[in-house]
């Protein structure tokens, strides 16, 4: 099942992209998800404890399930304005 | 209404132009401005040299619609204007725009307190601040703080 991953601030600048098609391992929600990330990334650890994710533009909880095609995008603490 | 994430410079005259018409006796602007000083983490004041702005533009949008609606619902308001810039940002430009106009000037400026209190808060926005302090120069992501 592959997912669309989008990184902004401290995310994009670890990860080094701004967009990535993801293949999910075993992981069927967000949480199984960042620990995937995590994985790939350890420099994310610190971040990822503190952000929000949005699932398809709207702010989810962790435990959402993902489904193939979804937009899952890492929301680290906001500064607009 | 304008609803509108851009990287071009802010016009306040366009955003009050919006809100304008024959029933609004109240139009409240504000502008969110690039300052020379901020606090660092440590609470003690740094030199901003300039600023550099990223959205997650069709999410932060939505978030910006949202919040004309929540205005609409609370305020019976739909005179509403609301622009931010991306991208890099000298000291005095403005980052965010937004106009509000009412028969009445106290719903207008509660709700375009509400207005930039909510976008602060929730419309995925990032800023990277340039800064100097005691000869160290840095760059930085900065966290809005909770409204007091």
């Amino acid at each position: 099942m592959k997912v669309k991953l989008r990184f902004f601030a401290s995310w994009r600048e670890i990860v080094g992209e701004e967009e990535i098609e993801w293949s999910l391992g075993d992981s069927q929600n967000v949480e199984g998800l960042v620990t995937e990330l995590i994985a790939k990334y350890p420099r994310l650890i610190g971040t990822a404890l503190n952000s929000l994710v949005m699932v398809n533009r709207r702010y989810t909880d962790r435990q959402a399930t993902l489904r193939s095609g979804d937009e899952v995008a890492f929301i680290p603490p906001v500064g607009g304005g | 209404m304008i609803i509108r994430i851009t990287d071009q410079p802010i016009d306040v005259q366009e955003l009050i132009a919006e809100v304008s018409n024959e029933s609004n006796g109240g139009i409240v602007a504000f502008l969110g401005v690039v300052r020379r000083w901020n606090d660092s983490p440590n609470g003690s004041p740094r030199e901003v040299y300039w600023l550099e702005y990223e959205a997650y533009r069709e999410a932060a949008e939505e978030i910006m619609r949202e919040i004309a609606q929540q205005i609409e619902e609370k305020w019976a308001i739909t005179s509403i204007a609301i622009a931010h810039r991306i991208g890099h940002l000298e000291i005095g430009e403005a980052a965010v725009g937004i106009a509000v106009g009412a028969p009445h000037r106290v719903e207008a400026f509660d709700a375009c307190e509400y207005a930039i209190d909510t976008l602060k808060a929730t419309a995925p926005i990032w800023k990277k601040e340039a800064w100097e302090r005691d000869h160290q120069t840095g760059q930085s992501w900065v966290e809005n703080k909770a409204p007091l």
